[in-house]
């Protein structure tokens, strides 16, 4: 199966890992992820005021891009970029009035026929490739790896475009049990992590890394894993600002749920750039002879 | 020649403002056959009717036409005016001048206008009224009443004292119902049980009643006062004759480890049992489903241990049929789940409250039954999990009540009352313990029940937060509830080691299959509808079939046990004469020119249409035609529109008068 892939910006930069472990994995469960030749910025946050048409352009131009390519569907891996597409994308089909708008304003490009779906790397292993097909395709079982699953907000809320239950979702641990690693339940796993304030009031998102970290630990988790490369950064920079602050904080290694079906597969750790992690998780992966 | 007499109101001002009622009566008066035309300022009252009374004999009318208000709301009162001159009730019609004409326009000019042609309609169609004589049909005195509640016992017995037989059919193995399983009862704190079983006994005793336990209604057919139903007794493996309830087979019985439904899954029950020990009757029933001999072939220890033979695995389901003149639905009411299995679509919030996943979390039954003398743990409050005396709880309201977006819309009604009831009795049975409730608002109307909560508030000490609980997690062997407070504007987060979630009030699963299955209507939710609102709080549309107690909306023992007394002085009424008369406006067919389509049989919304034989009289069959069940005929006239051979004709609504309104509009 091929699908168009929509990168974001942030999977170039700081979030390379995640793209090649999402790539190579997808490759190996039978999914070729085809990069856009064209695509811009998202949208970012400034999209999700949606009180502000012109903010809309940025995902619905990458969309159009979709449908320049033949495309009926496209695939993303950052939360963000998934929700402003999938919210652009709810927001026009339900309001003709502004879907006409926005094809009045782009000139240059072609209208945009609200027809593209927008999928999560997360609801193809799901719903198209099942988590059956992936349970047989593992070569290397987690066994013995106890992981928190972190979902933060992006992937489940707003419930219309939430990838799962928004106040229960199940959608990793379910991933993780067909690797055979062991899910940690969290009462933390649906909430923020403190998003851009990491920027201003870093402070503010150390508070929310405590919460969510220490319950993981406490509760004998070895790892966290999430699927947004903001996610990412805050609990994997400001747990090391943590722990300078706090001494005797356990210091949890972060995954990109792609890292681990990587390893999984026996893709292995070339593909997973674990030496760009604040926290290195290589000394747990060998501990277990994962690597 | 008609002789016809127009008597016009002026109903207060409420017509004479819009429409000139002296113009209109001196119209009405030079219409052919109108020989007298007067108009009155309240024609209802006394001197308007005896006006219309005097003109009756004075000018030897055989028609009157009062143009007035909806026949809705006077056309029993003038129809009864006439009859006391000696004219029959049907040759009264009325020209509804107000709610079609008066209420509605503000050009008087047009507005009279239009009321003289409302009246010469009304004058056309009187020339050619019949005299109709209301129909007589028998009445069964004996009543039916489905679900063995506390709302179903109360009609019951109140209908039995009145002297009529009575069959009451429970599809559990006991009568009971909710009531039984609670503890104490809010506002007075009497035991449930003290005050019920006494009743549940009475049921069995009375001589008048017939209980039928472990039986469901599978069909009713036939009309009021003569209903026809069958009734499914479910096999219930034991022979209730023989059987003296010593309980041998279920101390022996090897499955010991079915959740009891009457302890909510907190407790067990044997293959064979009774749901509680208080139960009426209290022989035992096999739930075929677990039993061992049913499910392998083996075992066979009750029968082995009856002493008295009263084990019988060969007994079959039965049907036994009966004839009723009046049924009362009684069959209560089931908690919205909030666990796994979600009921329907709609409602499948409040997943993060864990209901199902911790057991520490309960519903308000479950903690009924941890109150209940009779429960688990014989009245004392240990939690499920591991069995402590939990030293906090978390009582959290309007658990999908209230709540559209993820449960219902209503108010269950019920529950801030039971919660500050929880909270109290928690409280006297572990003094240290700290009660807490989450709740929207505290909605306690109702005789000294707003003094109960107060009581909890300020005696026991119950702590209330006002504010939305987004979600209970487990920290330890602790739950921790976290929430908002809306009067300080803050969040909170409350450590509890037991919570109790208050759960919207629900009509039962199938309750629409069951409303249809009874012919009865019922609301969106599924709660089943009476009548009218406010005037007819206990009828349903369906003459005969009354409601009571919880089936109809969230209530409480007072309102259910008001409204089943209610319900049964009802069905006294009905029962009060030997013959029931109905409005004569039914449709008849006409079996000469009747062709035996079957289209009005198709359409009947009421089946009110049957098939009937023409013999010749050495009994050969000539052919079939349509007849109208006159006792079950609503006279909404859908027959009539689908006859394709114009056989079928509505009494006083005939196609003659019908037309003759038509054209009577035509004219100038
Ligand atoms: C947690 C809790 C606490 C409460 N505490 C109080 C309190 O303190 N004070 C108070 O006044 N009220 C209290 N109530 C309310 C009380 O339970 C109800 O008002 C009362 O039980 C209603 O009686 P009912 O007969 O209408 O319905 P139910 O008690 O539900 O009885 C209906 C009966 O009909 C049977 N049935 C159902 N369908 C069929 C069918 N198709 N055929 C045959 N039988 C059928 C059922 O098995 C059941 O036996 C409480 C309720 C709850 C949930
Ligand atoms: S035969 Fe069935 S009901 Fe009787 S004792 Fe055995 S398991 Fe229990
Ligand atoms: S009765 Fe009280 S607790 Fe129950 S739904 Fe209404 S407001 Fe909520």
């Amino acid at each position: 199966m091929k699908i168009h892939y929509y990168p974001g910006c942030t999977l170039k930069v700081t979030a390379t890992q995640f793209e090649s472990s999402a790539i190579a994995s997808a490759q190996a469960l039978g999914v070729e992820m085809l990069e856009l030749q064209r695509w811009n910025c998202c949208g970012t946050v400034y999209s999700l005021a949606n009180d502000d048409l012109i903010r809309q352009l940025a995902p619905i131009r990458n969309l159009i891009r979709v449908r320049n390519e033949n495309g009926n569907a496209v695939t993303t891996l950052c939360s963000m970029c998934l929700n402003t597409l999938k919210s652009a994308n709810l927001l026009i089909n339900e309001n003709p009035e502004k879907k006409r708008t926005i094809n009045a304003f782009m000139d240059e490009e072609e209208d945009y026929d609200g027809g593209v779906e927008v999928v999560h790397l997360l609801e193809i292993l799901r719903d198209r490739v099942g988590f059956e097909e992936v349970r047989g395709k593992v070569t290397q079982p987690l066994s013995g790896l106890r992981a928190s699953p972190y979902y933060g907000c992006l992937l489940l809320r707003p419930e219309e475009i939430g990838i799962d239950r928004a106040e229960s979702p199940t959608i990793l641990e379910d991933l993780l049990k067909s690797m055979s690693a062991e899910p940690i339940d969290s009462p933390y796993k649906a909430e923020c992590c403190g998003s851009y304030q990491t920027v201003d009031k870093a402070d503010l998102v150390i508070e929310k890394t405590r919460d969510i970290v220490s319950w993981a630990a406490r509760n004998k988790a070895q790892c966290i894993v999430v699927s947004c490369p903001l996610c990412f950064f805050n609990l994997d920079e400001r747990q090391k600002d943590l722990a300078e602050r706090e001494s005797g904080t356990a210091l949890l290694p972060v995954f990109y749920f792609t890292q681990l079906l990587a390893l999984a597969l026996g893709l292995g750790a070339e593909v997973c750039g674990f030496q760009k992690h604040v926290i290195d998780p290589r000394p747990l992966l060998s501990s277990k002879g994962f690597i | 020649m008609s002789r016809i007499g127009v008597f016009i109101c002026h109903c207060g001002e409420n017509i004479a403002r819009t429409v000139d009622c002296a113009r209109l009566a001196e119209e009405s008066g030079k219409l052919p056959g109108v020989m007298v035309s007067v108009d009155y300022k309240y024609m209802c009252s006394d001197p308007g009717q005896n006006m219309i009374k005097r003109a009756i004999a004075e000018h030897k009318l055989d028609g009157v036409v009062v143009a007035a208000c909806s026949p809705h709301m006077h056309e029993p009162t003038f129809r009864a005016a006439v009859v006391q001159s000696g004219m029959n009730p049907y040759l009264c019609e009325m020209a509804n001048i107000r709610e079609h004409c008066s209420w509605v326009h503000t050009d008087r000019e047009l507005a009279t206008e239009k009321a003289i042609d409302l009246v010469r309609v009304m004058v056309e169609k009187v020339k050619r009224n019949q005299e109709l004589f209301p129909i007589r049909v028998p009445i069964t005195k004996r009543a039916l009443v489905i679900g063995g509640g506390i709302a179903g016992i109360q009609a019951a017995l109140d209908i039995a004292a009145g002297g009529h037989e009575v069959i009451l059919v429970e599809r559990q193995p006991s009568v009971g119902g909710n009531m039984a399983r609670l503890s104490e009862t809010f506002p007075t704190l009497d035991c449930s049980q003290c005050i019920l079983t006494p009743r549940m006994v009475e049921v069995a005793r009375d001589p008048r009643i017939t209980l039928y336990t472990y039986a469901e209604v599978e069909e009713v057919e036939g009309f009021v006062g003569n209903f026809k139903v069958k009734i499914r007794q479910k096999a219930k493996s034991v022979n209730a004759d023989i059987c003296n309830g010593c309980g041998d087979c279920w101390n022996k019985c090897p499955m010991k480890k079915i959740p009891s439904e009457f302890d909510a899954g907190l407790g067990y029950r044997t293959a064979i049992y009774v749901p509680f020990p208080q139960a009426v009757p209290n022989t035992p029933v096999i739930d075929r489903e677990h039993c061992l001999k049913f499910l392998k072939d083996k075992c066979g220890v009750c029968a082995k241990v009856c002493t008295r033979g009263a084990i019988d695995y060969e007994m079959q389901d039965e049907i036994i049929e009966a004839e009723v003149g009046a049924i009362v639905v009684a069959t209560g009411y089931d908690l919205y789940g909030i666990g796994k299995e979600q009921p329907n679509e709609r409602w499948k919030g409040y997943g993060e409250y864990n209901y199902d996943t911790y057991k520490d979390v309960i519903n308000g039954i479950q903690f009924e039954r941890l109150l209940s003398a009779s429960g688990p743990t014989q009245g004392e409050v240990r939690r499920p999990s591991d069995g402590k005396v939990p030293k906090s709880v978390a009582f959290i309201a309007c658990v999908g009540s209230r709540d559209p977006e993820k449960g219902i819309e209503y108010c269950s009604k019920i529950c801030c009352m039971y919660v500050a009831k929880h909270a109290m009795l928690y409280k006297h049975k572990v003094h240290d313990g700290q009660p807490y409730i989450f709740y929207m608002d505290i909605r306690a109307g109702g005789k000294n029940y707003e003094e109960f909560v107060r009581r909890a508030v300020e005696e026991d000490g119950v702590l209330y937060i006002r504010g939305r609980v987004s979600k209970i997690y487990k920290d330890g062997d602790q739950l921790v509830v976290v929430g908002a407070d809306t009067l300080s504007d803050s969040q909170v987060q409350i450590r509890a080691d037991l919570v109790v979630l208050a759960t919207a009030m629900v009509p039962h699963k199938n309750a629409y299959e069951f409303a249809q299955k009874i012919g009865i209507a019922c609301g969106s939710e599924g709660f089943y509808s009476e009548a009218h609102p406010k005037l007819r709080p206990v009828e349903t549309m369906t003459a005969g079939i009354y409601l009571a107690g919880a089936c109809q909306a969230p209530k409480d023992i007072p309102d259910a046990v008001a409204q089943a007394s209610a319900a049964a002085s009802k069905v006294q009424l009905l029962f009060s004469s030997d013959e029931l008369e109905r409005e004569p406006i039914v449709a008849k067919v006409n079996e000469v020119t009747c062709v035996h389509c079957r289209n009005c049989i198709r359409v009947c919304p009421y089946s009110a249409i049957d098939d009937k034989e023409i013999r010749d009289r050495h009994g050969n069959l000539i052919r079939m035609v349509a007849e109208v069940n006159e006792g079950m005929c609503m006279g909404c006239g859908t027959c009539v529109a689908a006859c394709p051979s114009k056989s079928v004709q509505l009494a006083g609504f005939n196609d003659e008068q019908v037309f003759a309104e038509i054209l009577a509009l035509g004219h100038e």
